[in-house]
């Protein structure tokens, strides 16, 4: 067990070097990006002087290396800056903490992600592990043409599809999602019900299609065999046979599709006006809030490195061999 | 064990007419073509045959299953008056694991890496509430001890990867019984154990089938291991019956000539010859994966033209002193010397020259070849890379080499799937003798091969080394295969060389204990060798 444990800490360890590797690239691609946030302000009229004071203000003048260890420094103690907007050379400040701009949006993004792996999850688990059990029957190829038609449908297409049925032939769901920090939580459902369903809708084929396989694929091994020819029924040998050998590569597709979840939704939260984190970013970057847009990339790098760790870890506590060595 | 037929009560399985199809190469091709089978209660039958006899096939259809891809399409198996072959999938479920038990080739494999054994041992009962699942772990502890497993009260709680090999075999052999079984179906189950491991796994099989009373189908390739376990005997060749006799009686007076073939593979036996010219010798290697230190000073070298075999059981170091000789693995002490020069260390320190020397041959020809590329491809490599051939010199060599082989001009189209195993050997034979070579070494190359192919690969092997004075190192844990090729025999234990010497010598009484224990473990075509096997070693 504590050798399980010293991998958990060793990978964790990993991953913040990973985390700080990412984090010099998203700085330095920020940096390399066109355009200048005193310029985008101040606009064309503005003179080099004013340009050069608003840009000595924000810190802009200061080398690269410099500002990214400025930066760097202050994330590791929990502070991620100033936001770029709201300020402007008149000396007024209105200026906002980021994280005071991003936190909403993240919970909000984390809502939606949470509401659609709630639904997405298990149906993607049960549909796998049924399309296995009854694999080449009429049920399995269904299923599987009906998860694939949906995954090759574009995103926003399948979102306003949903809206047509659900908010406007058939209005059951609203087709807006804006949801603010005081909308209660059965509110919040009824509201997130459609970003949520296209999101489901995306994502299932690809954890079920994934499941199925990793089971099918463990059905030939002699084990298998060796659990038929002791009596076992159909259902026995995929839940109890295979499925236990199976979790390591479903934990990866899923924590993959969790991960989409919370990074690459902007174009369901854009359709249904949700204000997610994914918005926040697009628009950070149109504004060249530099803090920003550089806070939410960080966030999203380290949702990749936390989920792909736990399923490492999920891969690592089911497989006997490596809980129990010899 | 009674060799007689005894007359036993009724009869328990009678399989009439059985034909099997199986499907490859995109049509249904006949596998079993009408085999009958009879075996009454608590008799044990032989069912031998070259690999693609059927035997397997036979074996699992003997509980009323095909395996994916075959199918049942005619004659009937009756199990103790149910018709297996018309039985529901639910009747047969019923009797699988409960009166009919299977124990399989390879334990390692047929255990579910995730549940621990003790589970697995029991499951089959518990399933069918033959009684109280407590009582069921209490009886598995029983059989573990019967069976004379380690530790058999915590050794249910490992895991299958915690376990050796024998030990697996053995705990399987519980898992079939545990439900104590009218029928057991022994499926090759000690070919992937070495002969020291054998000879337990084998006499505790024996004592606990005959303790229950339990009839068995017992499959195997081994002649000598099946006349150690079976009442009588049923050859089987190209899913058809050869002959079928009770067991002395099949080994004193074969009746079929493909029978008598069987038998006589064991007779091959090169006379020794002695060797001056040292070609290659190994001086104190110390070699290690890692931190686990496998060889200890050994030293061995190798006559000219002659062929020196290493032995010894698996995790003896005998492939790993092989890695060291092509340089695959770097020695942590001591030299490889070809010539009399010290060859270098590490293989991408090696001449092309010093490579083109030393050839090598793999137990498993199938993943030896790339699967893609035709026979013509994988000869011609070698030509190519050690000797500069082009064109129609390349072509005419390959031509020659085939011939060598004793393979015709049909082969060099071919893919390595669409070749036998035997040929499929042949073909890196003929690899290994492209680069014309001083040395070949041999890692256990007939392993895998049924008795009659292994035969025609050594007789090959010897005319090759005749006509172009090689030198092997072979490699295998196969005393025949010993006796039928070698000059010197190297024996290998625990990473270190225990003896060596001329065949003569090595296989004539003084012995080290180790290689008392290696010779004695071999099976023997004779009925009783087990049983006196047993009697001799002190317990």
């Amino acid at each position: 067990m504590n050798a399980v444990l010293a991998t958990i800490l060793k990978r964790l360890g990993l991953g913040f070097a990973t985390l700080v590797v990412v984090s010099a690239i998203i700085f330095s691609s920020i940096s390399m990006l066109p355009g200048d946030f005193g310029q985008a302000v101040l606009g064309q009229s503005a003179t080099e002087e004013t340009v050069a004071a608003f840009r000595k203000e924000l810190g802009l003048d200061k080398p690269a290396v410099v500002r990214y260890f400025e930066w760097a420094g202050s994330v590791l103690q929990g502070d991620l800056g100033t936001s770029f907007s709201g300020r402007n050379a008149s000396g007024q400040d209105r200026s906002r903490q980021v994280s005071d701009l991003v936190m909403p949006r993240l919970w909000n993004t984390l809502f939606l992600a949470g509401v659609t792996a709630l639904i997405a999850v298990p149906l993607a688990l049960f549909l796998g592990l049924t399309t296995a059990l009854y694999r080449n029957s009429a049920y399995d190829r269904t299923v599987n043409a009906a998860t694939l038609t949906t995954i090759s449908t574009p995103e926003f297409f399948v979102a306003y599809i949903l809206i047509l049925f659900f908010a406007s032939l058939w209005p059951v769901f609203p087709s807006l999602a804006n949801v603010n920090a005081t909308t209660d939580l059965g509110e919040r459902l009824y509201r997130v019900a459609l970003p949520a369903l296209t999101l489901t809708l995306v994502i299932v084929a690809h954890m079920m299609r994934m499941t199925r396989a990793a089971i099918i694929n463990l059905l030939a091994s002699p084990y298998i065999e060796m659990a038929r020819l002791k009596g076992a029924s159909r259902s026995e040998i995929i839940l109890k046979h295979a499925l236990p050998n199976a979790w390591a590569p479903i934990a990866t597709v899923i924590a993959f599709n969790l991960a989409y979840l919370v990074v690459g939704v902007v174009v369901v939260e854009v359709v249904f006006v949700y204000p997610g984190i994914g918005q926040l970013m697009v628009d950070a970057v149109t504004s060249r809030d530099i803090p920003v847009v550089q806070a939410c990339a960080l966030i999203f790098a380290a949702t990749y490195i936390l989920l792909n760790l736990t399923a490492d870890i999920i891969g690592i506590v089911t497989n006997p061999r490596l809980l129990h060595p010899r | 064990m009674t060799t007689e037929m005894n007359p036993k009560d009724g009869i328990l399985l009678e399989m009439r007419d059985i034909r099997i199809d199986g499907y490859s190469d995109e049509r249904w091709h006949p596998i079993i073509k009408g085999v009958d089978l009879t075996l009454r209660r608590g008799e044990i039958m032989g069912l031998i045959g070259e690999s693609g006899a059927g035997k397997s096939t036979l074996g699992k259809a003997a509980m009323g299953y095909t395996q994916p891809g075959c199918k049942l399409t005619g004659g009937s198996i009756m199990f103790d008056g149910i018709d297996l072959a018309k039985a529901s999938d639910r009747e047969k479920r019923n009797l699988w694991g409960t009166r009919i038990a299977y124990v399989a080739q390879s334990a390692a494999a047929s255990f579910n890496p995730a549940h621990r054994l003790i589970d697995q041992t029991v499951e089959a009962a518990t399933r069918r509430k033959i009684r109280p699942d407590a009582e069921s772990r209490t009886d598995a502890v029983e059989l573990f001890r019967a069976l004379q497993l380690p530790n058999p009260e915590t050794i249910g709680s490992r895991y299958p990867h915690q376990v050796s090999g024998g030990q697996l075999q053995r705990v399987m052999t519980a898992m079939a019984m545990s439900p104590r079984p009218d029928l057991i179906i022994f499926d090759e189950p000690t070919t992937a154990l070495d002969v020291t491991t054998q000879v337990e796994v084998l006499s505790a099989m024996r004592n606990i089938v005959e303790d229950f009373n339990t009839a068995a189908i017992y499959i195997t390739h081994d002649l000598a291991v099946v006349a150690q376990m079976a009442d009588f005997i049923k050859v089987l060749r190209f899913g058809e019956e050869v002959e079928e006799a009770p067991t002395r009686e099949m080994l004193t007076k074969p009746e079929q000539p493909y029978t008598k073939s069987l038998w006589s593979v064991r007779s091959l036996e090169k006379p020794e010859v002695k060797g001056e010219d040292i070609v290659l010798s190994i001086d104190h290697v110390d070699a290690s994966y890692g931190p686990l230190k496998v060889l200890h000073d050994v030293n061995i070298s190798i006559p000219r033209g002659r062929t020196v075999a290493v032995v010894g059981e698996s995790g003896s170091g005998k492939s790993t002193t092989a890695r060291v000789i092509t340089g695959l693995l770097p020695p942590t002490a001591g030299t490889v010397s070809f010539n009399g020069k010290p060859l270098p260390a590490a293989l991408k320190d090696r001449s092309k020259d010093q490579l083109q020397r030393i050839q090598m041959i793999y137990q498993m020809a199938d993943t030896a070849m790339n699967p893609r590329q035709t026979v013509y491809e994988i000869i011609a490599r070698p030509l190519e890379f050690y000797l500069g051939l082009t064109g129609k010199a390349k072509e005419a060599r390959v031509m020659d080499l085939l011939k060598m082989i004793e393979l015709d001009e049909s082969f060099i189209d071919r893919l390595p799937s669409e070749l036998s195993g035997g040929q499929k050997q042949r073909i890196c034979i003929a690899r290994a003798l492209a680069a014309n070579p001083d040395v070949i070494i041999c890692d256990e190359v007939t392993s895998a091969l049924d008795q009659i192919v292994q035969e025609g690969i050594l007789k090959l092997l010897l005319r090759l080394q005749k006509e172009f004075n090689i030198t092997y190192l072979f490699i295998t844990h196969d005393i025949a295969t010993v006796k039928a090729i070698s000059d010197g025999i190297v024996v290998m234990y625990r990473g270190k060389v225990v003896e060596q010497g001329l065949k003569s010598e090595i296989l004539a009484p003084p012995f080290p204990e180790y290689t008392q224990l290696l010779l004695s473990s071999v099976p023997e075509m004779d009925p009783d060798w087990l049983t006196n096997l047993l009697e001799a070693r002190p317990v």
